[in-house]
């Protein structure tokens, strides 16, 4: 089953008939597998790596920050779902170390970015402080190089 | 040229030694040049794999640099991948060698097999060996004054070569048999009862057996059985294997021998005063891809084993007859149906659809009538060769 997995995260748009040829799973049984774990949430959605950049789209990341005091028996819960409902706060994290939570916050302008963080996070009852670091440059995304990569440097022929 | 040299009579000769002259060239050659000459070619005519090793492998190689490893090593190799090496044998293959004396490490299989072969073979001594097979088989056996004898073998017998062929094949002069499965360029494996029957011939015969095991690591749904771990078997073979294609590393050019005491000491005697040492910075490399490689080594062959099932049912529904291929990273379709040579059908299979795969007759006669597709490329390449592939035969047909 993890096969059906492994191929379909490496390209989304396999059809179950290639899944099954890949993997020698009959197609139905494919289908099934894919099914299921879609309404378990195990599949949570299809996407597609873009690199925005490439086609000219201004996009402003910033990496924020974010400590907070915990509260009784919700703890970090709570005021981590106050944030991850902002559609601008694109994944968030609780991490361990000097700060509580990390949030990937993208906007369109630096601006944008700005104005989020100093009027929507920073306000938060229980957000002690916020430091924000802006994305200057993106080099991986999610397990893919962005720019340069390897290319094929091997002979086309050889015995 | 010195003036006394010039005086001399020119007679009609050429300094080639007749050795080298009388082997064919490989046929693989002719095929790189046409090709690099075109553009938009997908090339289903690699011997490697298309992944680049492991980065952490990789990055190893490059501390090794920075801490100054830069020098020879010992002529037998580093003591450290010695060791790494005799674990990994245990634990594969319950096989126990002394990383001092039973193991040398050569510069890839190919001078593994140069050596093994220079190391045994007196002048008209007879190698048993398979056709179609590895295009330096019979070429170094030659080299090293020996005469390969062919067992042709056939998609009827998926490829294998039997005993009862080799049998009748032996003479006074054979000295030893030369096998490699997973086979290039067939992808047979062979089953541990076919390979204990070749054992038990070896020693009925007294007869060594060179076994070419580089792509041990690569096989699917099988379990691959190393020749020495056969009974009897450990001081009557000479086990070639290597990390050019396991590791993803044919640039690195490591490889090693195992086997008797007395065996490892000649092909060691050789390999001091022709190559001295294998490259340092590729033995550092080997080390860690034995300590911390395996995970990686295990997705490859998932990432094959998916483009393996891919390409051969791709091939057999565009109407080509293909037996499966266990192991290393090739089919070996037969294009019989289509009325052309092999190398006809590679020719215009290049010009017309600009789709490389390696003529059958490069391996052998008994290769003849298919051609070699290597499915070590990106999915939606294999993908795409097969639909021009398929265009061509519907031409062809
Ligand atoms: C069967 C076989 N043996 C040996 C080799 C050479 O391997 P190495 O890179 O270790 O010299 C190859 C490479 O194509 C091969 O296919």
């Amino acid at each position: 089953m993890k096969q059906i997995f492994e191929s379909l995260e490496k390209d989304a748009r396999l059809t179950s008939e290639q899944i099954s040829t890949m993997t020698g799973i009959p197609a139905a049984e494919v289908e099934k597998t894919i099914k299921k774990a879609e309404k378990d949430r195990a599949i949570l959605r299809y996407k597609t790596v873009i690199d925005w950049a490439k086609l000219g789209e201004e996009q402003v990341w910033a990496l924020v920050e974010v400590k907070v005091v915990p509260q009784r028996d919700v703890g970090f819960d709570a005021i981590a779902e106050r944030i991850y409902r902002f559609p601008q706060a694109r994944s968030v994290y609780l991490a361990s170390g000097t700060y509580d939570l990390a949030i990937l916050v993208a906007g369109k302008t630096m601006q944008e970015v700005a104005v989020f963080v100093s009027e929507k996070l920073a306000p938060l009852e229980t957000v002690e402080g916020t430091v924000t670091h802006f994305i200057l440059k993106k080099y991986k995304e999610d397990g893919e190089i962005l720019q340069g990569g390897e290319g094929i440097k091997r002979l086309p022929i050889t015995p | 040229m010195s003036k006394s040299g010039s005086t001399r009579v020119k007679v009609a000769h050429s300094y080639i030694s007749e050795k080298v002259t009388n082997i064919p060239p490989s046929g693989i050659r002719r095929f790189f040049d046409l090709i690099s000459s075109m553009e938009g070619v997908i090339s289903l005519g690699v011997g490697e794999p298309d992944f680049v090793t492991p980065w952490h492998i990789r990055e190893a190689a490059i501390y090794s640099f920075e801490k100054g490893y830069t020098m020879y090593t010992s002529n037998q190799g580093l003591p450290q991948l010695r060791q790494e090496l005799a674990k990994y044998l245990e634990s594969c293959y319950g096989l126990s060698y002394n990383p001092d004396s039973e193991l040398l490490i050569t510069v890839g299989v190919s001078e593994g097999l140069d050596l093994a072969l220079r190391a045994i073979l007196n002048p008209g001594d007879e190698v048993i060996m398979p056709d179609p097979c590895y295009v330096a088989y019979p070429a170094t056996a030659s080299l090293a004054g020996g005469v390969p004898v062919l067992v042709p073998t056939t998609e009827e017998h998926d490829f294998k070569i039997t005993a009862e062929d080799i049998e009748r094949r032996i003479t006074q002069r054979t000295k030893a048999i030369l096998i490699g499965y997973p086979a290039n360029p067939t992808g047979a494996v062979m089953a541990k009862k076919e390979l204990t029957q070749i054992a038990e011939l070896a020693q009925q015969y007294d007869l060594l057996v060179i076994s070419d095991e580089v792509y041990d690591q690569l096989v699917y749904g099988i379990e691959h059985t190393c020749f020495a771990s056969l009974p009897e078997m450990r001081d009557r073979t000479i086990l070639l294997n290597g990390f050019s294609k396991a590791y993803a590393m044919t640039g690195w050019r490591i490889g090693y021998a195992a086997g008797s005491h007395e065996i490892i000491e000649a092909m060691t005697k050789i390999h001091q005063y022709t190559m001295l040492c294998a490259p340092i910075m590729g033995q550092m490399a080997a080390i860690e891809a034995l300590k911390k490689g395996s995970s990686e080594v295990q997705a490859m062959v998932r990432e094959y084993d998916r483009r393996r099932r891919v390409m051969v049912k791709g091939l057999r529904d565009i109407g080509l007859s293909c037996f499966e291929p266990k192991g290393a990273f090739y089919a070996f379709p037969s294009v019989k149906a289509t009325g052309l040579t092999s190398e006809e059908f590679a020719e215009k299979l290049l010009t017309e659809e600009k789709v490389a795969v390696v003529p059958g007759c490069a391996f052998g006669q008994y290769g003849e009538g298919y051609v070699r597709c290597c499915y070590a490329t990106s999915l939606p390449e294999i993908e795409e060769a097969l639909k021009r592939m398929g265009r061509f035969i519907d031409k062809h047909r």
